[in-house]
């Protein structure tokens, strides 16, 4: 037996003698003391009678709190372009390193966004985003927000790599697909100050005349839900 | 300070700055006497290389001086210290120590932003802003302006490389003062006044047109606009906002994103200092780099943004070797083996010529020029890729080869009078014309060309007027005004590269130097051409300038490179390369940085050639027509040294780290395939070996050339003049349309009298040369020396060495229209 041994049982001999444990709840009555054994059961039975908090959350989707720090979006302006300028401020932000922007220049013939650049590679890597959004604070055209989708997982690597077209908004009701020309007459500044608000005539004829099968053209709009129908 | 100490002859003035007392040269102005001790004076229109202007305000500070009775009294208002002399006793407080400094440097900042735009964020000068960055300093926090801010159409194209934000600008005029005192292309100018002056284009209906008009209709581009300048991008490094941006760079990326490493510009032979920004190994763009002894402040167009010919997507990264008549990718091994066993076969049988091209490094050329005569035992090497003679190539070792530092570029500064020959300050010498117009008004500028170049013009050079090939002549017999002037001490006469195709003209430039007492020095276009000389890639020439016809300098060569000996027979020069290859006198080429547009008749050699080798950074031509690749490195991706025109080693580090291998390594393995150990694996190895050897004896040097001129062509006929433009069609300025916009217009030149004979007065003419189809460019007439016609060498519709298939100095058939 060591020394230490020697301590330790030394020890707990004396455990317990000096000062006897002493619960600090309060004391219960007589009766309280008789209920003790099943006085669990009232907290199950209360519970019965209040509101459930169970998610059932692959069936019954939760929506978040309204700020919540979801998946990102690129957004559009009305007429469908693009407010993504390929800055590469957000990749800038990013203290994760989660954001990969390549940019290319916009022709007459290729018009994304308003402007002279738009965003042409635009990744952002799932795997690192830590949802801080400090790109969304530092994007100069409001083009990267976030939304409420929580659902980010996958089985690989690859998959949560997410490109361009999977982060770029939806169209809306009205809206053209890029690359179309700008409203005539705008600058990418009265885009940014809100002033372009719908599809002008000779956007829609542009894209008319260069991809006439293009669905989000009114008229192929129709007839697609025709075809649903 | 002793009495033998230049500077005490200098007047000093003793003045206190926040309380330190600093003595300066007389005229000093107070913002650098301020930095000399270490004040900073925020500022933005203050250069040290421009003249001041105190246009922005921004240096304001408190002043006081000495009165006549010697009693320090106050400006009554702060002083810009950036145009301000200092004077003796003068009290200096700038914003650290004056509070009414530092209100009027806020106020001045406040007044800038008013129409600055807060666009920092997709501002290309974002995080290397002075702007920005005293703003951040000592601006407000919020500003008090509330109304709408002046804004302008955004960009205005100055050029198609240079854009310009006027709602950014702050008026500094540094690029104006750039260029009007630098460049003296005075493309842009202040317009207007009040609220609505701003910079613009030139244009003849504003204030200050200051009388200039373009040299002729040919000085315009095709647009019918006065071209840019080829120093335009200058302005860009020096605004000191984001208002100019070139095209090939705006928002590529930002400052802080890039990694930046100092290298040497591949473009001419002045060696400029460039600093390289790339990031994910690709270069974004390139800034000069201040060298205080070569290049100043400044690099040309084609230094700035000519650098994406290396990452077009013909680059090599795998060695080829063709197999069934096609070029597959091979591993290397594999390629030096079939490299080694052709040339192997071609040495043992008539011999393999070695052509490697005039843009390789000191270590590159010599590492060809040492595989010639140890590996492939000849002395069939000649690195000209253009018009080049014998009487050329002894002048190069009798006078250039081996003799270090020569005339400089401080030199040719200071020169009272400098005579120009066969050379275009501004097409073929880069900051060789600023650093001359440096001294414009103090030097006398002459030059022997068919006409007056713009350039020659804005030197405000004397023309000597000569037909290409009569140089010798004139030379020979130069009296008069510019033989006087190039007797005074410190005269320089330049050569360029292009009297090699005049027989006789070196001849009489080494005659006309010593009769005058003028400095000579040679200055080629290409950056490794001056390497080559001191490598000794000529065909009798070995390393520092020994002549390969000397048994004892080919015996010290031997000796330092332990073999018994080296080639003794003559080897031929490019011209004679290509003939013997086409003739099947070479079985075999081994093929450099060569463009086969630059050699009349390389491509004809290479289809006959029985193997061709061809070290290539991109699949070109030769590439293309190759036995076996093997891709080398751009310069950007490698270290070495370029010898500039002066002598001077402008050695240069890797800018971006890849595989890809140097000439010299590249050589060095085959080689040692070849059985040969060449000891060129290493930057360090080569220098070493280079230095070990030395400059050649005297003895051991190639006799002066004695040529005599050539005749004088028939009368009546037209001889071809020809010169390449800085900005043109060369390969290494490959796929960048933004820079080949601010190239001037093709155009053909003839003068009047020649025009009356022929019977054009406007329109198109047709140039054909000896063997050529010819050239159908737009012609303009210019006032010129008769019965000669000029073509840019390279530029677009009007390629001389591949179309003509002559060279400058030879008569050619000319043709009024199509």
């Amino acid at each position: 037996m060591t020394d230490a041994d020697e301590t330790w049982e030394v020890n707990r001999a004396k455990d317990g003698q000096e000062k006897p444990f002493e619960s600090n709840l309060p004391k219960k009555g007589a009766l309280g003391q008789a209920l003790a054994p099943v006085a669990g059961f009232g907290i199950t039975l209360r519970n019965f009678f209040k509101p459930t908090v169970t998610e059932q959350y692959p069936r019954v989707k939760t929506p978040p709190m309204p700020r919540y720090h979801g998946r990102h979006q690129l957004n559009r302006y009305p007429d469908g372009l693009e407010k993504c300028i390929g800055c590469e401020l957000c990749a800038w932000a990013c203290p994760a390193d989660a954001i990969y922007v390549e940019a290319d220049s916009n022709t007459p013939d290729a018009q994304f966004s308003p402007g002279e650049r738009y965003g042409r590679v635009y990744q952002i890597n799932y795997l690192r985003c830590i949802f801080c959004g400090l790109c969304i604070e530092a994007c100069p055209t409001r083009a990267l927000t976030m939304t409420n989708d929580y659902e980010l997982a996958g089985p690989t690597r690859e998959g949560l790599i997410y490109e361009k077209q999977d982060l770029l908004a939806p169209l809306e009701d009205g809206m053209l697909q890029a690359p179309h020309p700008m409203v005539p007459g705008t600058t990418d500044g009265d885009y940014y100050r809100g002033d372009v608000t719908k599809v002008a005539k000779e956007q829609t004829a542009w894209v008319r005349e260069h991809r006439p099968d293009d669905p989000t053209l009114p008229e192929n709009a129709v007839m697609a839900a025709e075809e649903t129908r | 300070m002793t009495a033998t100490d230049p500077k005490a002859a200098v007047d000093t003035v003793t003045l206190t700055i926040d309380g330190k007392e600093v003595t300066v040269p007389k005229g000093t102005l107070i913002i650098r006497a301020a930095e000399q001790i270490g004040i900073d004076i925020p500022r933005f229109c203050d250069h040290p290389a421009l003249e001041p202007a105190g246009a922005c305000r921004q240096c304001l500070v408190d002043v006081a001086a000495p009165d006549r009775e010697g009693n320090v009294r106050p400006f009554p208002k702060p002083q810009a210290s950036c145009t301000m002399t200092v004077m003796d006793g003068m009290v200096v407080n700038t914003q650290h120590t004056s509070e009414e400094a530092d209100r009027a440097q806020k106020g001045v900042m406040e007044l800038l932003l008013i129409n600055h735009p807060l666009d920092c964020p997709v501002c290309d000068k974002g995080g290397e802003c002075p702007l920005q960055n005293q703003a951040m300093n000592m601006g407000r926090p919020e500003s008090r302006f509330v109304d709408v801010k002046r804004v302008f159409e955004k960009p205005l194209a100055l050029s198609s490389e240079i854009l310009l934000d006027r709602e950014r600008c702050v008026l500094c005029q540094r690029c104006t003062r750039f260029s009007k005192q630098i460049a003296g292309d005075a493309f842009i100018d202040l317009q207007n006044r009040g609220a609505m002056q701003q910079i613009g284009t030139f244009d003849e209906n504003v204030l200050d047109f200051d009388g200039y008009s373009p040299a002729g209709p040919a000085a315009e581009d095709e647009s019918g606009r006065a071209f840019s300048s080829y120093y335009s991008g200058n302005t860009v490094q020096i605004c000191p906002v984001g208002a100019l941006t070139s095209s090939a760079y705006r928002f590529r990326s930002r400052p802080f994103d890039l990694v930046s490493s100092p290298g040497i510009s591949e473009h001419d032979s002045s060696g400029s200092a460039i600093r390289t920004d790339h990031r994910r190994g690709k270069i974004l763009r390139r800034m000069a780099h201040k060298d205080p002894v070569v290049n100043e402040d400044w690099i040309t167009d084609k230094d700035r943004f000519a650098f994406s010919w290396q990452n077009q997507a013909d680059r090599l990264t795998r060695p080829l070797v063709r197999k069934d008549g096609e070029l597959v990718e091979v591993s290397w091994p594999e390629a030096i083996a079939a490299a080694a066993a052709g040339l192997k076969a071609a040495r043992d049988g008539k011999g393999v010529g070695v052509l490697p091209g005039g843009r390789l490094t000191l270590e590159d050329a010599y590492a060809y020029a040492k595989l010639a005569r140890l590996a492939l035992g000849t002395n069939d090497i000649d690195a000209r890729a253009r018009a080049a003679s014998a009487e050329e190539q002894a002048f190069l070792g009798s006078t250039v080869a081996g003799a270090g530092l020569g005339v400089t570029f401080a030199d040719l500064e200071k020169a009272p009078a400098v005579l120009m020959v066969g050379f275009e300050p501004e097409d073929e010498g880069g900051v060789v014309f600023l650093r001359m117009r440096k001294s414009l008004g103090k030097q006398q500028v002459f030059t022997a060309a068919p006409f007056l170049s713009r350039g020659a013009e804005k030197l405000a050079a004397t023309l000597l007027p000569v037909a290409p090939g009569r140089e010798a002549g004139l030379l020979d017999g130069l009296v008069g005004d510019a033989f006087e002037a190039l007797e005074a001490d410190g005269a320089v006469i330049i050569v360029g590269e292009r009297l090699a195709a005049t027989p006789g003209a070196l001849t009489a430039a080494l005659k006309l130097s010593q009769k005058t007492g003028a400095r000579l020095v040679w200055i080629p276009r290409r950056a490794g051409e001056r390497g080559a000389v001191e490598a000794g890639a000529l065909p009798g020439l070995l390393p520092g300038g020994r002549a390969a016809s000397v048994a004892a300098a080919r015996k010290a060569v031997a000796a330092a490179w332990g073999v018994e000996s080296v080639p003794s027979a003559a080897g031929r020069d490019v011209d004679a390369i290509v003939a013997a290859a086409s003739s099947g006198d070479l079985e075999a080429l081994l093929v450099g940085g060569v463009s086969p547009s630059d050699v009349t008749g390389l491509t004809d050699a290479i289809d006959k050639a029985g193997f061709v080798v061809s070290l290539e950074v991109r699949r070109s031509a030769v590439a293309e027509a190759a036995d076996v690749v093997l891709p080398v490195a751009p310069p950007s991706e490698k270290a070495g040294t370029f010898v500039n025109w002066e002598g001077r080693l402008r050695s240069f580090a890797t800018a971006i780290a890849t595989d890809a291998l140097s000439d010299h390594r590249v050589l060095d393995l085959l080689a040692r395939e070849l059985g040969v150990e060449l000891g060129t694996g290493s930057i360090g190895a080569v220098n070493a070996e280079i230095a070990a050897l030395g400059a050649a004896a005297d003895s051991h040097r190639p006799k002066a050339p004695t040529a005599k001129a050539g005749r004088a062509p028939k009368k009546g006929d037209v001889v071809l003049a020809s010169w390449h433009q800085l900005i043109d069609e060369g390969a290494l300025q490959d796929g960048e349309p933004y820079l080949a916009g601010t190239g001037r217009a093709t155009v053909a030149r003839l003068s009047p009298a020649t025009a009356d004979r022929l019977g054009f007065a406007e329109g198109a003419l047709t140039v054909t040369g000896e063997g050529g189809e010819g050239v159908t460019v737009p012609a303009v007439v210019t006032d010129m020396v008769d019965d000669v016609v000029w073509l840019p060498t390279k530029s677009p519709g009007s390629w001389v060495a591949q179309e003509l298939r002559t060279v400058p100095g030879n008569v050619v058939t000319v043709k009024v229209g199509a």
